[in-house]
């Protein structure tokens, strides 16, 4: 019985069912599609062409951002082999709030606003990643190698910036102060476009950079033990894996705002929409949704709401119902 | 050949392994026993590289386990830990699936799929092949991670504490697999247990561990006696000879 060899079946022929992830990720990009010729065509106010090149680039941005929080948020979870968290547990979006209010704090709004935007998003961008990186080697990487204590640090300086930050902006003149609430919320509408390219150019690095490993983060999923028992040399990919999370993140946040508040939500719907936990599938899938979110919620805000709200609060409510429903049901059955 | 050499370990100020010098894989079957903190584990984790030994070093074959490339290992021994603890929904063949990777990182050639269906087939999780790991018995979950052991096809092959929660059905199942393993298979297995009457019945080696050293390493009839036995646990233990074979009482 051993000595035989067994037939191996040939790899069962996939019909193009509902069941199969390639075709519910083909259903997602039409969505995504769909919603963005939408956004695109309706309501259009004067010029053509000018709404189309301002509009497009809205589009540009959202997807920008939808990869690199959906992917992001995605691997996270994997290497943390955590599913409620989001990379924003690493300080990014605290971060950004207290970076723009210590400039605004010790140069004045106006000079805030005058600042060249590239200058700022790129100190931006270097301080989140030295920062979260930091944290994460030293806690993480390093020889304690606790997720717990690296989560329980997050949290608290987390917290302690965001203090930091209030009390700062307690002290600010009300004129500041606008300046000020304007960042604090993201906003996806009228991106500058060299920081656009840019960010686009850092997401699409670090999509390139994941794509190589879909495989060992489908081995990564089996936790750190089996991980290393299948031969990843866990230490050094869990870490490459950060940096490329936080270089992502660290570039969308600092072009639109603190975002990172729908990756969980994304990300979780994600695994169960592609319906597998093959990252081959889960993390196209979490980009898609990530795209269906900030249009829909865009041309929520913008339809419904004739702009009275924040994208945040909108993408939050709907799609924290939406996840809500989505839990329930699970667990009834 | 697994051979530690002088090797320590330590976990703030105990040392979880002292200056073990240890020569494992001669034999099929090998039995690690000995009372809870007394180093099992901590051994299996220095073996299998999840953690670095303070001093000391291990080598497979020949080759240092710190230097050789971790893929590489991967395909010389398996390790099956107590706590398989999965965040992701997989289903039994996803799993004997990754116990390809070594050997393919994920592209399934013809060779890895009759290697996956051989393991399903020999432990007739064929039935069970599409369910999900959460949906099955704590036995049938064992028997499925031991398939993903088989189809990593190693020489080697680590089992911490596989008769963990399983009942006097299972754990005899486990156990005559585990000989199976070693006689039809070829492999070297060596496994952690802690009951010494499993011990006896299905290893060809028994090596005890106490305070993080070696204190008994023997074949199964020099190493069931009473002195000995007592002398590793702190209690008295007798051993009596039933159908030729010996048992181990220790209720009293």
């Amino acid at each position: 019985m051993l000595i035989d060899v067994v037939e191996a079946p040939a790899p069962p022929r996939r019909r193009l069912t509902w069941s199969s992830p390639a075709v519910r990720i083909g259903m997602l990009g039409a969505v995504v599609v769909a919603l963005a010729a939408t956004y695109l065509f309706t309501d259009i106010p004067g010029s053509f062409t000018f709404a189309l090149r301002v509009r497009s680039l809205t589009i540009a941005a959202m997807a920008v951002v939808a990869v690199a929080v959906g992917v992001s948020t995605v691997v996270f979870h994997t290497i943390t082999g955590n599913r409620i968290l989001t990379p924003s547990i690493m300080g990014f979006d605290a971060f950004y709030m207290l970076i723009s209010t210590v400039i605004v704090f010790v140069a004045g709004g106006v000079t805030f606003l005058r600042t060249d935007p590239l200058t700022l998003w790129v100190v931006q961008v270097l301080v989140m990643v030295a920062f979260s990186t930091l944290l994460f080697t030293w806690l993480f990487g390093g020889k304690r190698r606790s997720l717990h204590l690296m989560l329980l640090v997050g949290i608290v300086l987390g917290t302690f910036f965001r203090s930091l930050t209030e009390w700062m902006q307690r002290m600010l003149d009300p004129l500041d102060f606008q300046i000020l609430t304007d960042t604090a919320f993201a906003s996806l509408t009228r991106p500058d476009p060299t920081l656009l390219a840019a960010t686009a150019v850092i997401v699409a690095g670090g999509c390139a950079a994941i794509v190589p490993l879909v495989r060992t983060l489908d081995v990564l999923s089996l936790g750190e033990s089996a991980a290393v028992g299948l031969g990843v040399n866990h230490r050094r990919v869990v870490m490459a894996l950060f940096i490329i999370v936080s270089v992502m993140v660290a570039a969308s946040t600092a072009l639109v705002g603190p975002i990172l508040f729908f990756g969980l939500i994304v990300a979780n719907l994600a695994y169960s929409y592609a319906g597998t936990f093959r990252h081959r599938w889960a993390l196209p899938a979490a980009a898609l949704l990530g795209a269906v979110f900030l249009l829909a919620g865009q041309l929520i805000l913008e339809q419904v709401f004739s702009f009275g709200a924040s994208l945040s609060i909108v993408i939050e409510f709907a799609g924290g119902l939406f996840f809500l429903v989505l839990v329930l049901r699970k667990g009834a059955r | 050949m697994i051979a530690l050499d002088h090797v320590t370990k330590r976990y703030g100020n105990t040392a979880a392994l002292d200056d073990v010098s240890l020569t494992l894989g001669d034999v099929g079957v090998t039995a690690l026993l000995g009372p809870n903190g007394a180093g099992k584990s901590t051994l299996f984790s220095v073996v299998g590289r999840l953690v670095q030994a303070d001093a000391g070093t291990v080598t497979i074959d020949g080759r240092d386990v710190a230097e050789t490339p971790s893929s590489d290992l991967a395909r010389t021994l398996a390790v099956l830990r107590q706590d398989n603890h999965i965040a992701a929904r997989l289903t039994v063949h996803d799993l004997v699936e990754f116990g390809r990777f070594p050997h393919s990182k994920g592209r399934l050639t013809v060779e890895d799929r009759d290697h996956i269906e051989r393991a399903l087939d020999y432990l007739d999780l064929e039935p069970l092949r599409d369910r999900f790991l959460d949906e099955l018995s704590g036995g049938q979950r064992q028997r499925a991670f031991v398939a993903m052991i088989l189809a990593q096809d190693t020489r080697y092959v680590l089992l911490d504490e596989p008769l963990n929660n399983l009942d006097l059905r299972h754990m005899t199942e486990i156990m005559r697999l585990i000989r199976q393993l070693a006689d039809e298979w070829g492999k070297t297995v060596i496994v952690v247990l802690h009951d010494i009457n499993f011990a006896a019945r299905y290893a060809d080696r028994i090596v005890a561990l106490r305070d993080g050293r070696v204190v008994a390493d023997a074949d199964v009839s020099g190493f069931m006696r009473p002195d000995v036995l007592a002398d590793i646990y702190d209690s008295p233990v007798e051993v009596h000879q039933i159908d030729g074979k010996p048992v181990a009482l220790y209720y009293e």
